[in-house]
């Protein structure tokens, strides 16, 4: 702790953020950087327009959605240990990271389920905890792109709701979206190698 | 080159051909032979051909023996068997010819052999998973090869220094250096001969196969200049040469690179507009590859590079222009000329190695190189390692580490490159030529065969192929999103990043360039994964009852798709001659043909309504789907040319039209028959009908039964009104056929006339109604002109979707047809079990639906969507039958 360098000391609440996030000194250091730069007018925060203005996601289909998971509640603004602690998501999981854990703590956000929580979100416009056929044939709009017609379109996302729900309600819920993939490498496919 | 000279194989020909020839050749040398020769032996001709083609067929030969047994095929792999085959073979033609015949030649080896292997691997490469490992692949594939040779070369040279080698090996340290570079490239032949059976996990595979694929370029360049240096003696070699080499390096590697891509990119071009030659879309693949594979060879370039990447680059584009069929030729020849290939290079290096005069043999040098070359390396891979695991999000275990180092097989390249070296320039040739073949068959033999129990023993992860579902495709498309995102909330322009910009810029402007509209339009990944699981899901159907569900006079799911496919829409065919059919004629009571409308809407409803999309698909790329079921294409040929036929003898002929009124009331008997228990499942009673897809054997019983009772009584009846004189016969075995429930009621309509079909195909209950068959007939005649004409014309497929419509109808309305009489207050009597149907359709689908479901896929619940689906298959199941009635009735009455 002490041999933080001068950067670091600079970062607010640098612990409790690496507790929190298990981020590495350095990668919290990039994101701190990272954060300085996107916050145009040095107010300490990042609103929505902010992360607009990064231009590759203005063209991901998921960008809004994404800058969305950055300001849960309605909030207006992230601070940095908000915005960390979304990022923080996508760190790669360490084998070490669940043995050094105490069971009492809460699951790292960067857990399996803490991943698939997020992509789930992304989905569930509505927080009502189910992905309905309309929020998934909304996903697949973004996602197919215009040549598939919206009758097309309909019938996917149909298939897609029943091929994971299990209990018959034409919805998915999040048991049933974690199900659906329970064959896939999620710690790897949710995870940035650079965030350590 | 195989044409060598005369046979092993072909000895005894040969034999024969001596014999032969003597007593022809008297004759020749007298020139013009005065007369013809009845019989002329000419061996010499045919030889290289025929020599080519013995040899590929021996070596299939010893494929198709290996694989009797699978205890051993399943313990050694094929590549062992082949070589071991091979040093047979060699045995016997080296004590049979004296000398060694059939080596594998470099030239044949690199021209001919090579390209297909290479082609088959880089078109079939899971391009995603290539481009994931692409870091580690190219560390491997170059670090590792230059490290693997320079440290073999040098290692060996220290060897000879320090004595271990015969002084007769005379080499220099260049000499070992090109040694080295040759024995040390992972030859991908090799590597996908063994790996393919052993199936580890897909990261490990595609890192050591692609290496062994990409290390091509390093390895030729390396040996070229070591080549090139030992030529010009190590004295003359000055530093600009070594700048040189390093340079040779890039150009040869991004060159054939770029080669490739461009040949890709011209492949992709011309596949774009082979709309209308699609015959010659599996030719051009093939050749524009081969094209891209001698051009770099020409240039000097990595050739192997040149067609990895242009199957890599190309695939995308070219699956998405070429039809269905082309695809499956393609893959299908590529696959064959692989194999071939590899086979005949197996049995060839098995051969070879028989050829004692070639090589000299020092064991020092031997088990040096041995030594070495495992040393090495696992070394290499160690270290390499340990350094892209600083950066590989997934780190490569230790015994990833272990396999990958095991896996290092070398094969036929390294002894196509030994043979290739110039004897005067290298005096070690025949050391090396000894040494390359004992490491060759070390590392295929010995490695092969264990390498497959020590993956069991390691419990290395293996492949695991689960089914793709639409869940999944579409959360990895999402992930692949949110990770781009992320990336650019970090700030962070790593993989992720440029693949998405990748992609973007493929969807912008690469696949608007080389993709054919139609096929752009529907190329999405997500709609593919769903069109896959659709045509499963009608697959497995067909599988699981489809057939007995034809029989009884239910279509295969396909069908239907067939039938939009034709272009004339169902639903149009449908409306015409639901709505047509019933102003027509007046002799139908408003009754019935209200209830037709209300079928062809409940019809129209289901099939187009609900599950649109994926007929629509097959409408925009038809022949996917036709080509999916042999048998039923089969079916529809027949069935075509029958009509043809029928309706040109329709045409021509119209007096038979009396004979056709008598004889028509057979077939329609049968008809009504299939028809009835169409309804019978379908209206009158849901609950068996639900029971009818999941278990159609026990169903079909209960059916045929059900038939017997109900229809019996009535068609026998119908039958003797309405039958003249053939009658009778047939009617019987019509009766036996139903009984049986299955397709024997199809030959009864032997009897019939070419003419009726389209009538009785557009109005089935117009025929059943008026019951009498004149009425028949003369709507037949009539009809069939003005009504179905147009659809004749228009295209055979349009025929046979219009063979669909009557048939959905023909239950209802053929349940009435028994007597006319009889019809008329039958009908009332009916009428309440009809509207039933429909709406009990639903549910009964519903179940069977799921049952199907859960057979065929793992989702128990699919309600919606299946019974949807089911639904389609039953509205438009009659028509598949129909036609197979069809054909068969057309075929007979064509030969009458």
């Amino acid at each position: 702790m002490g041999s933080r360098g001068s950067h670091a000391a600079r970062i607010p609440d640098a612990d409790s953020i690496r507790r929190e996030t298990g981020f590495s000194q350095a990668s919290l250091l990039r994101l701190y950087h990272r954060f300085r730069a996107l916050d145009r007018n040095k107010k300490g925060y990042l609103s929505r327009v902010d992360l607009q203005q990064i231009g590759a996601l203005a063209v991901n289909p998921l960008g809004d959605r994404i800058i969305d998971s950055f300001f849960p509640d309605g909030n207006l603004r992230v601070d940095f240990p908000g915005f960390v602690r979304v990022l923080a998501h996508f760190r790669p999981v360490d084998e070490d990271d669940s043995s050094m854990r105490d069971p009492k703590e809460p699951e790292p956000l960067n857990s399996r389920m803490n991943k698939l929580r997020f992509a789930f979100q992304l989905y569930d416009l509505d927080r009502d905890g189910k992905i309905s056929r309309h929020e998934m044939l909304q996903v697949l709009r973004l996602m197919v792109g215009v040549q598939v017609t919206e009758e097309q379109l309909e019938s996917i996302a149909d298939r897609t709701v029943q091929e994971a729900d299990e209990d018959g309600d034409g919805a998915v819920s999040f048991l049933e979206f974690t199900k659906s993939l329970e064959k896939m490498d999620i710690e790897q496919k949710m995870s940035i190698r650079i965030l350590k | 080159m195989l044409r060598a000279a005369l046979p092993l194989l072909g000895l005894p020909l040969a034999g024969a051909a001596a014999t032969e020839e003597p007593t022809r050749e008297p004759g020749s040398p007298g020139e013009p032979p005065p007369g013809l020769a009845l019989f002329r032996w000419q061996w010499h001709e045919v030889e290289a051909p025929y020599l080519v083609a013995l040899w590929i067929l021996v070596a299939s030969l010893a494929k198709i023996v290996f694989h009797l047994s699978r205890k051993v095929t399943s313990l050694v792999p094929e590549s062992c068997l082949l070589i071991l085959l091979g040093l047979v073979l060699g045995g016997i033609v080296l004590a049979v010819a004296k000398k060694a015949e059939y080596q594998l030649e470099p030239g044949t080896f690199f021209l001919f052999l090579l390209p297909p292997i290479v082609l088959d691997s880089g078109y079939f490469m899971p391009s995603r998973l290539f481009f994931d490992n692409l870091g580690a692949i190219l560390t491997y594939a170059v670090v590792g090869t230059l490290w693997n040779a320079f440290t073999t070369g040098a290692a060996l040279w220290g060897l000879q220094q320090a004595g271990f080698v015969a002084p007769r090996v005379q080499a220099s340290f260049l000499d070992f250096l090109l040694f080295g570079s040759l024995i040390s490239a992972v030859d991908p032949v090799a590597v996908l001969a063994v790996f393919e059976e052993v199936h580890v996990n897909d990261t490990l595979f595609i890192i050591v196969f692609g290496e062994s694929l990409l290390n091509d370029a390093v390895t030729v360049v390396l040996y070229k200049v070591c080549n090139s240096f030992v030529e010009m003696g190590s004295a003359n070699v000055q530093a600009a040469d070594y700048l040189k080499g390093v340079a040779s390096l890039f150009v040869v590697s991004l060159g054939g690179a770029a080669v490739g891509l461009v040949f890709a990119f011209l492949l992709a071009l011309t596949t774009r507009f082979t709309k209308r030659v699609r015959i010659i879309e599996p030719l051009l693949v093939f050749l524009l590859a081969y094209a891209a594979y001698l051009t770099a060879e020409m240039a000097s370039l990595s050739a192997i590079l040149a067609v990895t990447m242009c199957g890599l680059g190309c695939k995308k584009y070219v699956e998405a222009n070429i039809s269905h069929k082309s695809r499956t030729a393609v893959k299908y020849t590529m696959k064959t000329l692989a194999s071939c290939a590899e086979t005949v290079i197996f049995m060839l290096l098995g051969i070879s190695a028989v050829d004692s005069s070639k090589w000299a043999w020092d064991s020092g040098l031997v088990l040096g190189t041995l030594f070495f070359i495992l040393f090495f390396r696992a070394l290499g891979v160690v270290l390499q390692t340990w350094v892209l695991n600083q950066f590989r999000l997934v780190p490569l275990d230790k015994i990833d580490q272990v396999v990958m180092s095991y896996g290092g097989l070398r094969g036929a390249v390294a002894f196509a490159l030994v043979i290739l070296l110039d004897r005067t320039k290298v005096p070690a040739k025949d050391y090396f030529v000894a040494t390359t073949i004992v490491v060759v068959f070390f590392t295929v033999i010995v490695q092969g065969l264990t390498i497959k129990p020590l993956v069991k023993w390691l419990k290395v992860k293996r492949s695991e192929h689960h089914k793709p579902t639409l869940n999944q495709e579409l959360h990895e498309h999402t992930f692949d999103h949110i990770l781009a995102a992320v990336e650019d909330v970090v700030g962070h322009h790593g993989y992720h990043y440029w693949r998405d910009r990748w992609e973007q810029f493929d969807k912008k402007y690469l696949s608007q360039l080389l993709m054919r509209r139609s096929a752009y339009r529907i190329r999405d990944q997500i709609w593919d994964v769903y069109y896959r699981l659709n045509i499963r899901d009608a697959i497995s159907f067909v599988d699981q009852g489809g057939h007995i569900l034809s029989s009884t006079g239910l279509t295969l799911p396909s069908m239907p798709s067939r039938n939009s496919v034709a272009e004339t829409s169902v639903t149009n065919l449908l409306r015409e001659s639901g709505s047509g059919a019933c102003l027509d004629l007046q002799v139908i009571d408003t009754v019935r043909s209200g209830r037709d409308r209300e079928d062809a809407v409940m019809h129209h409803l289901l099939c187009g309504g609900l599950y649109k999309p994926r007929r629509r698909y097959k409408a925009s790329c038809s022949r996917h789907f036709i080509s999916e079921d042999a048998q039923e294409r089969q079916d529809k040929e027949v069935f075509q040319q029958n009509m043809k036929r029928r309706l040109e003898s329709f045409k021509s002929t119209k007096h038979n039209i009396c004979f056709t009124k008598s004889k028509p009331r057979p077939r329609k008997t049968g008809r009504k028959k299939n028809g009835l228990a169409n309804t019978e499942a379908t209206n009158g009673k849901p609950p068996r009908d639900l029971g009818f897809q999941d278990t159609a054997a026990v169903i079909l019983t209960v059916e045929s039964e059900e038939e017997e009772e109900s229809d019996s009584s009535e068609t026998e009846k119908e039958d003797d009104e309405g039958i003249i004189f053939v009658a009778r016969a047939t009617n019987e075995v019509l009766q036996e056929g139903k009984v049986s429930g299955s397709l024997e009621v199809c030959p009864s309509p032997r009897i019939i006339p070419p003419s009726p079909t389209c009538a009785e195909k557009e109005l089935p209950w117009k025929s059943g109604q008026g019951d009498l068959a004149v009425y028949v007939s003369s709507e037949t005649t009539k009809i069939v002109p003005v009504d179905m004409q147009a659809g004749w014309n228009q295209s055979i497929s349009s025929l046979e979707s219009l063979a669909s419509p009557p048939c959905t109808q023909a239950p209802t309305m053929t349940r009435l047809p028994p007597c006319p009489l009889a019809t008329e207050e039958a009908q009332p009597f009916h009428l309440p079990y009809d509207p039933r149907p429909s709406f009990a359709f639903p549910p009964s689908l519903a179940k069977a639906g799921r049952s199907r479901s859960e057979s065929s896929a793992d989702i128990p619940q699919q309600q919606e969507l299946q019974p949807l689906m089911g639904h389609e298959d039953r509205t438009r199941l009659s028509p598949r039958t129909a036609n197979s009635h069809w054909c068969i009735q057309f075929n007979k009455g064509g030969r009458l």
